[in-house]
Order: C-alpha cells, then sequence, then structure tokens
C-alpha cells in the first residue's frame, strides 16, 4: 500500500498550511518506527498524569496510587494508532480515522467487559493483577486486526470518502439557502410548535417534562443566546468573551424585582412578575451593553475580547460577593412564571391554570409546555429582529464593519454607534433569555453565569457559521442536545459496570467535539453569507470571502 | 442626482490647505504643505515614493490628525474671514454649514473621519483597495449610502417595514443601478465583491466613495495595478464623473500618463516638502520636479511606474 | 508598614507566578497571533505533574532533600509539560494556522474544557493538599518585624533566575532570533528559511516549561492542586499579559507583577472578596487609557 502523494494535495485542505510529503516510500519499518514514536510519546504524554493517580489514604495524607496497567494500555494504543499513521493518512482521512478509533476502542471495551467483568478500564489499577494486561494485549491484537481489515475496505473506498465528507455541509447549506428556504422554514416552525405534544402523546406526562424541559427549553435557550451573540459576533464581527454578563444581568434583573421590588410596592402584580420584568430585563441588559460597551469599543480584537471577559468577570464576583443583594452563592428563589397572571401551581389556593381550563394532573407539564412556547416566542422574536436589522441600514453597516471598519469610516458611518447599537442589541435578547431563564429555573446563583457559558454561546455562534441564524440553531440543536444527550448514558453501566460514570465524560466529548468541528469545518457549519439585498437574483457569498471582523 | 446647494462654483477654491504639518515621533512626514484644491478641478499630489502623498490624504480624510496646520474645506463661496472667525469660534464648522442651504466651512483637521465624508462630503478610495469583500457588489454601493437610509429607516422605525424606508432603499438601488451601468458591472452587481477582478474592484471601489456623494473625491493611486486597457477605462471613467456630476477629484497617481492627460493641477511633494505646484505642462518643465525624479530627462517622467506595491 | 512590606512580597510571590504563566500567552500571541486559553490549564497539568513527581520522589523512592527533589520535580515537569503543550499545539491548533481568526480560539476553548475534564476523569475532582514543601522563613529586624517564608523567597528567586535564562535564549540564541522573526512576519520568515513549525512548536515548549514552573511554584506557595485551578490563574495571567502589552516578554512580567501586587495590597487593605474585581478593573481601565498595553507598542492604523 502506498500513500499517493496527489491524492493527499487532492484532498480538501483541512490543515491550511504545510501538507505532508509522502513521496518516501511507506515501508513496514517506517512503520513501526513511526509506532514506537506514538508509544514513547503516549508514555510521555501519561507517565506521571495517568500512571499515577493522586488519592487520600485512610489517614488523609496524600499518596500516589499506581496505575501501570493504564498507563501500558494507553501506549498500546498509541503503537496501534501509529502503525497506521500515515498508512491511512490520519490528516487527509481523519472522519473516517475517528470513526475508526472509536469503533475499535469500543470493542476493546465491549470484550473487556465481556472476558472479564472489569468494569472501567479507568479503574484498572495494578493490584487487579496482571491477567488483565495480558487480556488488553490480546484485544488489542484482535482490534489491530479488525482496524486493519477496516481500514483497508475505507482504503478502497478513500476517494469517495474523501469527496463526500466535507462536500456535504455544503449541499446541505445550498439546499436550505436555496429556493427551499421558504418551506424549510415553515416545516421547521410547524415541527417546532407541534414538537411538546407530539412528546405528550409519545412519550406520556413523565417523558414529556423531559423531552420538552431539558431538551426543547434547554436548546432553544441556547438558540436565543447564540442568536443575540450573533448580532455581536456574527454580523458586527466584535469579539465579545463576556456574553454572560447581559444574561446574568436579565436573570438578576427578574429576580430581584419580582422579589423585593413587587411585593414591596404593588404586591398584586405578583403574578404578573415575569411579564413586567421581561421587558425591564432586556432593556437593563441593553443598558449595561451601552454601558459597559462605550468605554472598550474603541478597542481591537483580542484586547476587546480581554476586556468583554473582564466585565463577565467583574459582574459575576460582584453577584457572588455582593451577598447583601444578590444573597451570593446561596442564590435567589424566583417566582415561577405563569399563564399570564394565571398559576400553574399555587400554595395559596389561588385558582391554578388547570383548575381554570379544566385539565388536571400535574402541573409541571402545562408549566414545561408553556415555558417552551415562550422561549420559543422569544427565540423566533430574536430571529425575526435579526432578519429585519440585517435589511435596515445599521444591520448592514454591521456587517460592513465586520469586512472593512476603515471603509466604512472613509463612508460615513459612525462607527461608534453602529458597535454601540449592535452590542446593545445584543445584550438585550441575552436580558431577555436571562429573565426567562430566571423564570423557568425557580433559582438563580451565580455558578449559573460562568465563563465556560460565554464560551459555549461563542462556540455555538462560530460552529454553526458567523451571521447565519440556521447555523447557529443547527449547532445548538447538535451541541447543546448533544451533551444533553449524553446524560442519557446511564445504559452504559449494563456494559461497562456499575462503576462507570457516563457523565464525567460528557464535557470532555463536548471539548473533543468542538476541536474536531474546528478543524473539519473553520468557519462553521453553514459559512455561507445570504446577501441582505440583490438586484436580479439572490446569490449566497462564498465563506472564504467573508471576513471575520478585527473589533 | 441631489446635489449639495450651494455648490461652491467652478474654478473657486474648495479645499485650503494651509501649513500642515505631520510627525510620527521624530520622523516628520510632511513639512509645511500649503495648497489649494479648486472645485471642479482634478489635482493631482504626485512625488517619488516615500514622499508622505498617502499621508496627506489620510490627514484630509480625518484617519490621521495632523501634527498642526489648517485644512478647510469651502461649501458655497470662498469667504477667508469666515475660515478666520470658525478657527477661531472652536468650532469644526462654520455655525449652520451641515444644514443643505447653508454656505460655509468644514475645518477637516478637526473632525473625525467619519464626520468629514457625512458631513464635509469628502470621499476616498484606498492604494490597496479596501471593498466590503463578503458582501455583494450591490450591497458594498448601498452600504455607502448609510446617512441617506439611515436618515429614512430612523435606528428603529424601519423594523416594522415602514413605507419610507422602503422607497429610500429602492432609490438606493437605483442610484447604486446607475453606477454599476456605468462601470460595466450590473451584470456582476449580486456577486461578492471580493470575487471580483482587480480592476472592477478598483472601479467599484470609486464608484462605492461617488454613492456617498461627494464633493471632493481623493483617489489613492487609482491605476496601480491597472493594465493599460483598464487604465484607459479608467481615465474616462474619472473624466465622465466630473462631468457629469461636477465632483472635484483630488488625485494621487504614479501613472504619468493619467496625471498628465486628465489633470488641470498638480501638486509635487518631495520628502514631505511641496517643490512645485500648478499645471501639468509648468511642473513637466519645473527643473525641481526634474531633478526630484532623479534627475531622468522629463520625457522619461512619463514612464509609467509599475506594480501595486508603490507606497505614496 | 511591616504589613504593607508584607503586601508587597506576597504582591511579588503571586505576581511571579503570573507572570511566567503569562510569558506562555504572549509568546504564543506574539507568534501566532492567537489566545491560547488552554493555557492556563496547562498550568494545573504541569501543578499535577509537580506535585505527583515530588510524592513519587520522597514517598517512593526516598530522596530526603527537599532541595534535590523540587529540582528533579522542576525539569521532569518543564520536560513533560512541554511535551504536553507540543501535542496540543499540534493536534488543535496547527491544522487550523492561517484559517479564520476565531476558530483557533474556540479550538483553544475546547481544548481547555477537553483538558479539564481529562484530569477530572483520570485525577479525579477533589482537591489534592499536602503538608508544606518549603518551611521555615527569614525573620527581618527585631522580634514582630518583618517574616518572610523562604517558600516566597524561593519562588521570586527561582522566577527571576528562569527569566533571565530565558530572556538569554530568547535575545541571544539563533532559536530567540527565528522566534523574533516569525514574531515580525511569519510568511517572510519561512521565505528566508526559517522553519516555521518547528519555531512555533518550540514556543509552545517554552510557554509550557515557564507554566510549568509556576505550577511548581504554585504548588510551593499553596501545598494543593485542584482541576478548576487553571482558570483563575489563567485568566489572571492572559490579564497580565495585556495588562503588559501583549506580545512584550517584559511586558508580561510587568504585568504579572501589577496584578500580583493590586490583588495583595487591595486583598490586604480593601477587602480581600474583591480582589478579583479590582485586578479586572484595573485592566479594563488601562486597556481604556492605554490600549495597547503598559509595554505594547501603540498600534498605528495603517489606512
Amino acid at each position: 500500500m502506498t500513500e499517493p502523494s496527489a491524492q493527499a494535495a487532492n484532498a480538501p485542505s483541512l490543515t491550511g498550511t504545510s501538507a505532508y510529503n509522502h513521496s518516501e516510500p511507506i515501508t513496514f519499518i517506517r512503520q513501526l518506527r513511526y509506532a514506537g514514536v506514538a508509544m514513547l510519546l503516549a508514555f510521555g504524554l501519561s507517565m506521571p498524569l495517568l500512571a499515577l493517580k493522586l488519592s487520600q489514604d485512610i489517614s488523609n495524607h496524600l499518596i500516589v496510587e499506581q496505575r501501570f496497567l493504564l498507563l501500558a494500555s494507553a501506549m498500546l494504543i498509541a503503537f496501534a494508532c501509529g502503525l497506521r499513521w500515515r498508512l491511512f493518512g490520519l490528516r487527509s482521512q481523519w472522519p473516517a480515522e475517528a470513526l475508526y478509533l472509536v469503533l475499535s476502542a469500543l470493542l476493546l471495551f465491549f470484550l473487556i467487559r465481556a472476558f472479564h467483568g472489569l468494569g472501567s478500564l479507568f479503574e484498572a489499577t495494578l493490584d487487579k493483577g496482571g491477567s488483565e494486561f495480558l487480556i488488553a494485549l490480546g484485544l488489542l491484537a484482535c482490534g489491530t486486526a479488525l482496524q486493519s481489515a477496516l481500514a483497508y475496505a475505507l482504503h478502497v473506498e478513500r476517494d469517495r470518502w474523501a469527496a463526500a465528507l466535507p462536500a456535504m455541509p455544503e449541499g446541505l447549506a445550498a439546499r436550505f439557502g436555496g429556493h427551499c428556504a421558504k418551506h424549510a422554514n415553515t416545516g421547521a416552525l410547524v415541527a417546532l410548535v407541534a414538537f411538546p405534544f407530539l412528546m405528550l402523546a409519545l412519550t406520556g406526562t413523565a417523558g414529556a417534562i423531559k423531552w420538552v424541559d431539558n431538551f426543547g427549553v434547554q436548546i432553544l435557550i441556547y438558540i436565543m443566546l447564540g442568536w443575540g451573540l450573533n448580532i455581536v459576533v456574527g454580523l458586527a464581527g466584535l469579539l465579545d468573551l463576556g456574553y454572560v454578563a447581559f444574561y446574568a444581568v436579565g436573570a438578576y434583573a427578574y429576580a430581584l424585582i419580582a422579589t423585593q421590588v413587587i411585593p414591596a410596592t404593588f404586591p398584586a402584580l405578583g403574578v404578573w412578575a415575569f411579564w413586567i420584568c421581561l421587558p425591564i430585563a432586556g432593556l437593563l441588559a441593553a443598558l449595561w451593553g451601552v454601558i459597559l460597551g462605550f468605554p472598550v469599543l474603541r478597542l481591537k480584537g483580542d484586547y476587546l475580547a480581554i476586556v468583554t471577559l473582564a466585565f463577565g468577570e467583574i459582574i459575576r464576583l460582584v453577584l457572588v460577593n455582593w451577598t447583601e443583594v444578590t444573597k451570593g452563592d446561596t442564590g435567589i428563589q424566583t417566582p415561577r412564571i405563569t399563564f399570564f397572571g394565571l398559576p400553574f401551581a399555587s400554595a395559596t389556593g389561588d385558582r391554578t391554570f388547570g383548575e381554570v381550563f379544566g385539565l388536571s394532573g400535574s402541573p409541571t407539564i402545562y408549566r414545561s409546555i408553556f415555558l417552551y412556547f415562550v422561549i420559543l416566542a422569544l427565540a423566533l422574536l430574536t430571529a425575526y429582529t435579526t432578519n429585519r436589522l440585517r435589511r435596515l441600514p445599521v444591520g448592514r453597516a454591521w456587517e460592513a464593519l465586520r469586512e472593512d471598519e476603515i471603509a466604512c469610516r472613509s463612508l460615513g458611518i459612525d462607527t461608534t454607534s453602529t458597535k454601540l447599537t449592535a452590542f446593545a442589541i445584543g445584550a438585550g435578547f441575552g436580558g431577555f433569555a436571562g429573565a426567562f431563564f430566571a423564570a423557568r429555573q425557580g433559582f438563580i446563583n451565580p455558578k449559573s453565569f460562568e465563563f465556560i457559558e460565554s464560551a459555549t454561546i461563542l462556540a455555538l455562534v462560530v460552529l454553526g457559521g458567523m451571521g447565519s441564524l440556521l447555523g447557529v440553531a443547527l449547532s445548538a440543536f447538535a451541541v447543546i442536545g448533544g451533551t444533553e444527550l449524553l446524560r442519557e448514558l446511564d445504559w452504559l453501566k449494563s456494559i461497562f459496570g456499575p462503576t462507570f460514570d457516563p457523565a464525567q465524560y460528557r464535557m470532555l466529548i463536548f471539548g473533543a467535539a468542538m476541536i474536531a468541528m474546528m478543524i473539519w469545518k473553520p468557519r462553521g457549519l453553514i459559512s455561507e453569507r445570504e446577501p441582505s439585498i440583490f438586484l436580479k437574483e439572490r446569490k449566497a457569498v462564498s465563506g472564504t470571502l467573508v471576513k471575520e471582523g478585527h473589533g | 442626482m441631489m446635489f449639495r446647494v450651494p455648490k461652491t462654483p467652478p474654478g473657486a477654491p474648495l479645499l485650503i490647505v494651509e501649513h500642515m504639518t505631520m510627525r510620527f515621533g521624530g520622523l516628520i512626514a510632511i513639512n509645511d504643505l500649503s495648497f489649494t484644491a479648486k472645485a471642479g478641478e482634478i489635482t493631482a499630489l504626485i512625488g517619488p515614493n516615500g514622499a508622505g502623498k498617502t499621508t496627506v490624504f489620510n490627514c484630509i480624510t480625518g484617519f490621521y490628525k495632523p501634527t498642526s496646520g489648517r485644512m478647510a474645506l469651502i461649501k458655497g463661496t470662498h469667504d477667508p474671514a469666515q475660515i478666520v472667525a470658525t478657527t477661531r469660534l472652536g468650532g469644526r464648522w462654520s455655525p449652520g454649514a451641515t444644514q443643505p442651504q447653508t454656505p460655509g466651512v468644514f475645518l477637516l483637521e478637526r473632525m473625525p473621519d467619519y464626520e468629514i465624508a457625512a458631513k464635509a462630503r469628502v470621499a476616498r478610495t484606498f492604494q490597496n483597495i479596501r471593498l466590503f469583500p463578503g458582501m455583494t457588489v450591490l450591497e458594498n454601493l448601498v452600504v455607502a449610502q448609510h446617512n441617506q437610509l439611515m436618515q429614512a429607516a430612523g435606528w428603529f422605525t424601519g423594523l416594522f417595514g415602514a413605507a419610507s424606508y422602503k422607497a429610500a432603499e429602492r432609490q438606493a438601488v437605483e442610484k447604486a443601478a446607475t453606477w454599476l451601468d456605468k462601470i460595466g458591472l450590473t451584470a456582476r452587481a449580486d456577486d461578492a465583491a471580493g470575487a471580483l477582478p482587480y480592476g472592477a474592484q478598483r472601479r467599484l471601489e470609486i464608484v462605492r466613495a461617488m454613492c456617498t456623494e461627494p464633493v471632493l473625491l481623493c483617489l489613492d493611486e487609482p491605476a496601480a495595478g491597472l493594465n493599460p486597457r483598464e487604465s484607459a477605462e479608467l481615465n474616462a471613467l474619472l473624466r465622465a464623473i466630473r462631468q457629469d456630476s461636477g465632483v472635484s477629484i483630488l488625485l494621487i497617481e504614479h501613472d504619468m500618463s493619467v496625471v498628465m492627460e486628465i489633470s488641470d493641477h498638480v501638486v509635487v511633494l518631495e520628502y514631505g516638502t511641496k517643490i512645485s505646484d500648478g499645471t501639468p505642462e509648468h511642473v513637466r518643465n519645473d527643473p525641481k520636479v526634474i531633478a526630484a525624479y532623479l534627475g531622468v530627462e522629463d520625457e522619461e517622467v512619463g514612464i509609467r511606474d509599475q506594480g501595486p506595491g508603490i507606497r505614496g | 508598614m511591616e504589613y504593607f512590606i508584607q503586601q508587597t512580597v506576597n504582591g511579588i510571590t503571586l505576581g511571579s507566578i503570573y507572570g511566567l504563566i503569562a510569558i506562555g500567552y504572549t509568546m504564543v500571541y506574539g507568534i501566532i497571533g492567537m489566545v491560547n486559553f488552554a493555557h492556563g490549564d496547562v498550568f494545573m497539568m504541569s501543578s499535577f505533574i509537580a506535585l505527583i513527581f515530588y510524592l513519587v520522589l520522597t514517598q517512593i523512592l526516598g530522596i530526603t532533600s527537599v532541595a534535590l527533589a523540587l529540582l528533579i520535580v522542576l525539569i521532569l515537569g518543564m520536560l513533560l509539560t512541554g511535551l504536553w503543550n507540543w501535542m496540543i499545539e499540534r493536534i488543535a491548533y496547527r491544522p487550523l494556522r492561517g484559517s479564520f481568526r476565531l476558530a483557533p480560539l474556540i479550538s483553544a476553548i475546547g481544548m481547555s474544557i477537553f483538558l479539564v475534564n481529562l484530569m477530572q476523569v483520570i485525577q479525579g475532582p477533589n482537591n489534592k493538599s499536602v503538608a508544606p514543601l518549603v518551611t521555615g522563613f527569614l525573620t527581618l529586624g527585631t522580634a514582630g518585624g518583618i517574616v518572610i517564608p523562604y517558600k516566597q523567597i524561593l519562588i521570586v528567586a527561582v522566577t527571576g533566575g528562569l527569566l533571565a535564562l530565558f530572556w538569554y535564549l530568547v535575545q541571544r540564541t539563533p532559536l530567540g532570533r527565528a522566534q523574533r522573526a516569525c514574531e515580525q512576519d511569519i510568511k517572510m520568515a519561512a521565505l528566508l528559511g526559517i522553519d516555521v513549525d518547528r519555531t512555533i512548536s518550540i514556543t509552545f515548549i517554552m510557554g509550557a516549561a515557564l507554566a510549568a514552573v509556576a505550577g511548581l511554584l504554585y504548588v510551593i506557595q499553596y501545598g494543593s492542586v485542584n482541576i478548576s485551578d487553571g482558570f483563575v490563574p489563567g485568566v489572571k495571567a492572559f490579564t497580565a499579559a495585556v495588562l503588559g502589552g501583549i506580545g512584550s516578554l517584559p511586558g508580561a512580567v510587568l504585568g504579572g507583577l501589577m496584578i500580583g501586587l493590586i490583588e495583595a495590597m487591595w486583598g490586604g487593605y480593601v477587602s480581600a472578596d474583591y480582589k478579583d474585581v479590582a485586578a479586572f478593573s484595573i485592566l479594563a481601565v488601562t486597556l481604556i487609557f492605554r490600549p495597547s498595553g503598559l509595554l505594547g507598542r501603540p498600534e498605528v492604523e495603517k489606512v
């Protein structure tokens, strides 16, 4: 088997820079050398961290627990991968490679479980004896054989893989972005509206609560946040790493007004708290957007990013430490959302939603469905506004700003106020989402507003494709839905043993997926840009021409 | 086309630059430069590489603040007393100068860049083209009409699809289409600007600047990197712009065939200092200019200076 | 007065650690213009590596000399952390070089999340603390005078020494010259025959090595490690790098010291709760009035 360099060159450039020189003939000795290097690398990388674990002994002293079996396994896996490094062209063919690694890893786990009932491989320790080591070795041999077979099969198919894989999303994008867009939108809307009822019919009340609340509402919150940040990052090209600050402002605005201000002034309006606070929260967040934005908007690029990050952290730290008002980490109980003044559950004997509409059963499901429609409406409002704004001078100025700020100024565009509007509107939507979040949770504390949230929202925007509403929605659906789905992996315990805790791999996979997505599609799922106006024919602009902004 | 009234009458001073000096740290990029650009004329700014031509442009369009000096843009009839009075008063322009009907004067050195474009109506292009590459050709021209459209849309009334905004947008598209016709890019109106060939990008950038309805158009080496055919097209476009719209042009150019052919007035810079100022004929025969161009014979001054990498 | 000097010493100690981490940020930024968000987590991993090796050396191999143990830990830690960062660059950043500006940033955030959770899986989520590694202190003046623990003297001394070595590397060796050339113009450097990939890899390794020093010093100072200890020092070090002028090596150290001092002084005199707020606020104010940082070259906008 040789690696034709022409194919490597034809393969879509995932790397951007220097392609590998494949002209050297691939010999078994060379492969062995790669494998050896990979094994040594694995040794170096996992030497203290994987092989030795810090743990407490009975007297609470820190001791080092030795897990050399784990180290050996890691090295063996690296060796196996190294054997096939370049043989299969990891760089030009990584999706296939990744698939196949996952497959062989799974196989390994299954077999370990089947043969020995060892439990998670990560639980393996030296004191459990050397037999596992031999088993792992044997399994790895099986795995490698399977890998080679699979590699051969895929190798035969490699051209088709290489052509099809990266082309797929473009095709999808074109289909979504093309003349089908209208139908797609209508279809999506119908599906979104029908979703909670469908779930109720399919999974019953308990299942529906999970699907509607954990999935539907959760994903929609992130879609809305992603769309809000998309205005700042995707359209105006301003890198904001502190977006969660506005989400926090919205949430705390709701919590404080609903628990402090309204009971003290107009207690009768208590049931309307959410509906009163929602616009206030949005406006307050927008105001904060202006207050924070004004001094920093002349900063460029990464300076802007770090200052927004700093502001995000300042707001969170104030929420943690200003205990007289925010109650710090203890958090605030917030009143639940009402059906336009009609509570879903009442401790004081007020008429509830269920009673008025003659619906029996748990109020939670009605509340969940109602919450779902509220956030759906809010998200659609965000999408509508963004779409309108893109066709207005201010929206076009945002995109022009992202493309070239100096040219904007030469055309008489007041860049400061243009940036400030983007900041304020983006912040405002964050505030709406925050108020909704507080009303949905019934409890908030600063833990919900850490940097990781800002990072996740930013990741949604970039993974989706900057500026693309559909892209952001798709990425939120995949990322948030996917990580929520990872919560549902308890069945894996039946395979890997009861000590296996799938939950702890959730964020690990999330992080790895972010890296993989970026390498696969650096410009996001939908990188094409829809023009805001056209003379004869609407043609999408290729993502490679669209600039990402320097602000 | 709508033009600002009162117009500065042709032949009267439009831009008066006085004693402009620009220092970058210890380096004096422009040294006590004074010149006047007249309305309806094409004024060329030439000089060897590094003479400070682009710096002059950046000062006039507000991207740099000159260390000292005055740049007055006249709207209506030239009135030296008004310039002095405005300078004394400390404002950025004479009272009422931003109102459509009032004559006045703008002191460009006091205005930020976007205001110079929006209020004083000085438009410019860049040596290394600065289009919005990810936006379509049409969008580029519509963005250029930002301020007019902003007035029609307000900040947010357009959100609800106000009819007045729709009409304004239609007008903007019509204007864009007219200009696209002139530069032969109508067929490519819906393509990304970044996908156009180089020469078309140059023309589009000039036309985009024209969409802001300037009184003074500053072109920084518009012929750089163009082939002879494109260069000739550019000459035609510039002449047409001056004839049809009466806009005055300030031009930095290395291509002497363009300079000598179309300009009415030439200012020559060397090391930031003005060494000659007059008609093309006068400048061509000025021994200082000939010396500045490395002592070459005047015919050879006309040799085309090549390459887009030339810095003014 | 004693209290003031005490806080100053605390601030310089803390600032040394921030400064060492900040250099990793600033070098990577200087050379490829990306914010390596995972750098704080690399630092966190290095503190684990340091603590594990220290325990192995003292508990299992029975080395009794603390100084010797620390020296071995330092060298091993620098090597292995360097290896980690090399691998991180190779996998997550190099494929994205020359691509869309935000892609490496997102990849770095992903890497940061990945590393924290990897450490959680393989080392467990709880705090690991040990008895102080370096004990004893120096008393200046009479009784009740200024008390400076040896560990703080050690930290400042090690930082100073390594920074000098590092400065020599960057200013006086061909490697440093290659790095500075890449910083100025990466394409031109490549055209002139500099192996850009290699230079960038070495930059990552050097940044990680200094982070490993910071990791060991962190263990000496605080005597505990935790998987979540990467984020806050990381952000503060990044803040320090920006404050000093990102891309500037002396700036990173100066910024680190400033952040350390601000934190110590604010924590000591005003309110311990708000010390981080003070650090971030000063960053914001500095950048608003001096957008390119303290020692950064003011950027002339190219038109």
